[in-house]
């Protein structure tokens, strides 16, 4: 079986979803379909039943599912197509989707123009390594999110979190409200990658302990967790530190130590990857190496707010849908480097000869206070912007005049 | 005389306020800006939260509705909230913003849904 569309967007989460949106209304004539492998849109929104979205894109505070599900609503008033419980196999460079499900089986998808927009997984015991025995009880804070809030299942009572990013300090305070007991969270840096209001609003409101500088040495317990050793390390080196173990009785260990784009789709299309966002390299419309794929949201680097996955994601979608109807546009491209503590940027090249604004995003390698950040092409200064405080938890971002690229732009500290 | 630590969440700044009770007068040292010292005022003297959780759904497609409490309520009304959702169930269909139960624990706000749940 084989079909024809103009858009189709691989994910339905919230970069898939506002990239539809954008699709449509970019060219209210293009076929648009949206490819999902859970059973209902909505992405890992579904799991965030907590608040703090949707403050920059609504202008007022939502939960994950409420912000998801305007976003449902609004794709439902339209034509757009919806295949759920729907697996993408494959995306080839001349844009053909394989894709399977119950319904149709194996399913060819010829298309236009291609959105990804597959998210990130997390990072698991197995990417760090922990020694110890292998029992039961060790999760993903997301992993352990989705069990309690979706599935309604308590995957412990004495929980230690390791990793202090937001899902891990949500998930503490969550645990903590269904009634478990969050002995600690041990976090390697010396700071925490999560947002002070979590902090706050998780940890210290719920009396539970913070430890910088401190990670799991070992997982202990046969058939099921019993403790983990928890050990200082040198700020240094990250490296443990000899005779600061501590033995803490636990039931449960759950990771939050990072998100990985979810890129293999990415990857066998032979899409040029940035090392640093495990993501694509894309230009200003979000359009990767291969002519008419795009990449949004935390498939093209990890967003710590779902507002700005929703705005790039908007980008990408309507990008796709001109890209469709209108044909290829940009053949050259000026590339974006990133310097002096700034990590990475997103786009990371610019189309030659665009005009109108671009927000170049990036992100610090560490923080820093009372500095700015420079936009520059040659000896031009592009765009300065001064900051009280950046740190590499908080996606930062300048704003540049197209019009002004007339080669290389690099994005420094000064 | 009572004197409080605690971090500014209003910003990625996070400030280390030290907010001081004397008496009617409260005074919050350590912020770089106005809204800091609201902030430090507001904890000091009534700290208020949203509470997110879930309820039981019965006859739905999903074992769970996700709810919040729509304004912020007292943060030591929060244990009460959450005791008043875990016994509380909502029969489906339910959509965003149906009242699950009004006025939960008496803490002053609705608990409302946040996701849509089809009946089946």
């Amino acid at each position: 079986m084989s079909c024809m569309v103009d858009v189709a967007i691989v994910g339905g989460g919230p970069a898939g979803l506002a990239a539809a949106l954008a699709a449509k209304e970019a060219k209210p004539e293009a076929k648009v379909l949206v490819i999902e492998r859970d059973k209902k849109l909505g992405g890992i929104l579904r799991q965030c039943i907590h608040n703090g979205f949707g403050l920059h894109y609504f202008g007022e505070e939502l939960t994950g599912p409420e912000y998801a599900q305007r976003f449902i609503d609004r794709v439902e008033k339209t034509d757009i197509e919806v295949w759920t419980d729907t697996m993408v196999l494959d995306v080839s460079q001349k844009r053909e989707i394989t894709c399977v499900n119950t319904e149709l089986g194996l399913q060819k998808v010829e298309a236009g123009a291609v959105v990804l927009a597959m998210g990130c997984r997390e990072r698991t015991r197995g990417a760090l390594n922990i020694p110890g025995t292998r029992p039961a009880g060790v999760y993903t804070a997301g992993c352990a999110q989705r069990l309690v809030n979706m599935e309604g299942f308590m995957p412990g009572k004495e929980i230690v979190i390791l990793g202090s990013g937001d899902i891990g300090l949500i998930m503490a305070r969550r645990m903590t409200w269904e009634g478990a007991k969050v002995k600690l969270v041990a976090e390697i840096m010396p700071y925490s990658s999560g947002l002070n209001r979590n902090i706050v609003q998780c940890l210290v409101d719920n009396d539970i302990p913070l430890k910088f500088n401190h990670t799991v040495t070992a997982v202990n317990g046969r058939e099921r967790v019993e403790s983990v050793t928890v050990s200082e390390v040198d700020p240094a080196t990250r490296r443990p530190i000899p005779g600061t173990e501590e033995t803490i009785p636990c039931d449960t260990l759950l990771l939050s130590v990072g998100l990985i784009p979810e890129n293999e789709l990415s990857l066998a299309a032979g899409i040029q990857m940035d090392r640093v966002t495990s993501g694509a390299v894309v230009d200003e419309t979000r359009q990767t190496s291969v002519p008419g794929v795009f990449a949004c949201g935390n498939v093209l680097h990890v967003h710590d707010l779902v507002d700005n996955v929703s705005a790039e994601a908007t980008l990408a979608g309507a990008a796709a849908a001109r890209y469709a109807i209108d044909g290829p546009k940009a053949t050259e491209w000026y590339a974006v480097k990133a310097e002096n503590g700034v990590r990475y940027t997103a786009p990371q090249k610019l189309s030659k000869g665009a005009s109108g604004k671009a927000e170049l995003f990036f992100r610090v390698g560490n923080p820093v206070k009372n500095a700015a950040v420079e936009a520059r092409c040659g000896d031009k200064v592009l765009a300065r912007r001064k900051k009280n405080i950046m740190t590499p938890g908080e996606m930062e971002k300048i704003e540049i005049d197209l019009a002004e690229v007339q080669g290389e732009v690099v994005v420094t500290l000064v | 005389m009572e004197t409080r630590e605690m971090t500014c969440i209003i910003c990625p700044m996070g400030c280390a306020l030290r907010v001081t009770r004397d008496g009617d007068t409260i005074t919050v040292t350590g912020n770089t800006c106005k809204r800091g010292e609201k902030y430090g005022i507001q904890e000091m003297t009534m700290p208020m939260r949203t509470v997110t959780t879930s309820v039981t759904c019965r006859g739905g497609d999903r074992p769970l509705v996700s709810v919040k409490t729509k304004d912020q309520v007292p943060k030591e009304k929060i244990a009460e909230v959450l005791e008043a959702c875990r016994e509380a169930s909502v029969q489906a269909p339910v959509r965003v913003g149906d009242v699950i139960l009004a006025d939960a624990a008496g803490a002053g706000s609705d608990v409302v849904a946040t996701c849509n749940a089809d009946a089946v």
